[in-house]
């Protein structure tokens, strides 16, 4: 679907990633071997996490902003709320509320895992 | 720093310094490894005709953490002359050779890809020996005299701790899920009433070279390091080096009872299995860790290259598998 809020002619980025990674998987791939062969899949598996983080950014970014600042009480970018919560994990400043932590902690890890390898999410085998 | 070039010219010349005999070189080639690590392989053939099967293990450039090639090179002299088994050094390269640090052992024939070793027909017997085989060899390295080693750092858990938590601190990225991970460690980080002892710091499935009977060797020793022996058999466990059995712990291949009963047996050491959950939380971060550090040699651009920048994303499996044990 187009997006309403870019100035930029088609493709899109997304597509445009599409296209290099097709190159990748049906032409660099097939017609070499060994290290190049082996780090063309590793780009286009890349690729792939590029098009899933271009997808899912807007969504995550909300969700993520909203459970840092549910659990830190106070308004920070992601970056800033993420610093504060590792800082105060470090000086054990949250070991009493260890299971807030933890679901706000294991929710982000989860975003970050949708992106870069949603198959590690199932079952937990077969990466 | 200069580029070196590795040829059987060099290597020749280096075979007849230190056999001190006229040798030449046949089937010199790279093996594929890490990117931090060269090992080439080549067969020498003295002045008898009869040819050596050797490998040639160098640092293309600067190392990277981890001890030197020098420090490898007596390590494993030791933990021959200890009945580990390992290749055979046969000299360490001299600044005459021209070829950097590095030093020449015998080669092993045998398999090391994870995948094939827990997947290929021909090694389901070797499968069922490893777990034992395993807890035997890891208990021969914990017993090595620590006057026969080469100085190595003393690395117990509060210690490695703290380094990790400056590594994370020096790129600068906040990561709670680690930090958790790093808190929960520390906690329950074990005293070390016992003198330090030899860890291999890398025993895990892909650093074993194996043949239809199991291990023939046990690679990769530049990770070694003084400190709390469980170590090694925690990392064993860690789930990435499961390759997709997540349902056997130890290296994808069996159950950590058997592990645990064969290491107590040769070492006389009984270890439960919350101990060994320490050391397989802590080899999860220790992973994690490692995979940043990798990313970010791309992003500094010490070396640059897809593969490492995609390890870099692959903190989040890491820190996944953190969760999963912490909230088990």
């Amino acid at each position: 679907m187009p997006d309403p809020e870019t100035l930029h002619d088609r493709p899109s980025a997304a597509e445009l990633v599409i296209a290099v990674r097709e190159y990748l998987e049906q032409d660099v791939m097939p017609s070499t071997e060994g290290r190049v062969a082996f780090h063309a899949r590793v780009a286009a598996n890349v690729l792939r996490m590029v098009e899933r983080e271009l997808t899912l950014a807007a969504t995550q970014t909300a969700q993520e902003s909203e459970r840092l600042v549910q659990l830190l009480g106070h308004e920070g970018t992601i970056r800033e709320l993420t610093i504060e919560l590792a800082k105060a994990i470090r000086a054990g400043d949250w070991d009493t509320r260890q299971a807030d932590v933890h679901k706000c902690v294991r929710a982000t890890v989860r975003a970050k895992l949708e992106v870069a390898n949603p198959e590690y999410l199932l079952a937990g085998d077969e990466q | 720093m200069p580029r070196i070039r590795i040829d059987e010219e060099h290597v020749a010349a280096a075979c007849t310094r230190h056999f001190s005999s006229d040798t030449t070189i046949a089937n010199l080639r790279r093996l594929s490894g890490g990117a931090s690590r060269e090992t080439w392989s080549f067969d020498a053939i003295g002045a008898d005709g009869a040819p050596q099967e050797l490998v040639l293990r160098r640092d293309p450039g600067s190392s990277i953490g981890g001890t030197d090639r020098s420090t490898e090179f007596h390590l494993l002299r030791a933990a021959h002359s200890a009945g580990v088994p390992v290749p055979e050094v046969r000299f360490l390269l001299s600044e005459a050779d021209g070829m950097g640090a590095g030093f020449v052992m015998e080669r092993i024939a045998g398999e090391t890809i994870p995948r094939k070793i827990l997947r290929d027909d021909q090694y389901e017997r070797a499968r069922d020996l490893l777990t034992s085989q395993c807890g035997k060899i890891a208990a021969q390295i914990h017993a090595m005299s620590l006057d026969d080693l080469p100085a190595l750092p003393v690395q117990d858990a509060l210690t490695q701790i703290n380094q990790y938590r400056a590594v994370l601190d020096g790129f600068g990225e906040p990561h709670p899920a680690f930090e958790l991970g790093l808190r929960w460690l520390e906690e329950r980080a074990p005293t070390n009433a016992k003198e330090p002892q030899l860890v291999h710091g890398d025993f895990r499935n892909g650093n074993f070279i194996v043949g239809e009977n199991g291990i023939r060797s046990v690679l990769d020793w530049e990770l070694a390091h003084l400190g709390d022996p469980i170590e090694d058999l925690g990392w064993l466990c860690v789930k990435s080096w499961r390759f997709g059995n997540s349902n056997l712990p130890v290296g994808g291949f069996g159950m950590a009872k058997e592990l645990l009963d064969t290491y107590a047996a040769t070492s006389g050491t009984e270890v439960d299995e919350e101990r060994l959950r320490y050391w397989e939380v802590f080899g999860t971060l220790k992973w994690g860790v490692i995979c940043e550090l990798q990313g970010f040699t791309h992003l500094n651009g010490l070396v640059r290259s897809v593969e490492l920048a995609a390890l870099g994303r692959r903190v989040a499996e890491m820190e996944w598998d953190l969760l999963e044990l912490l909230d088990a």
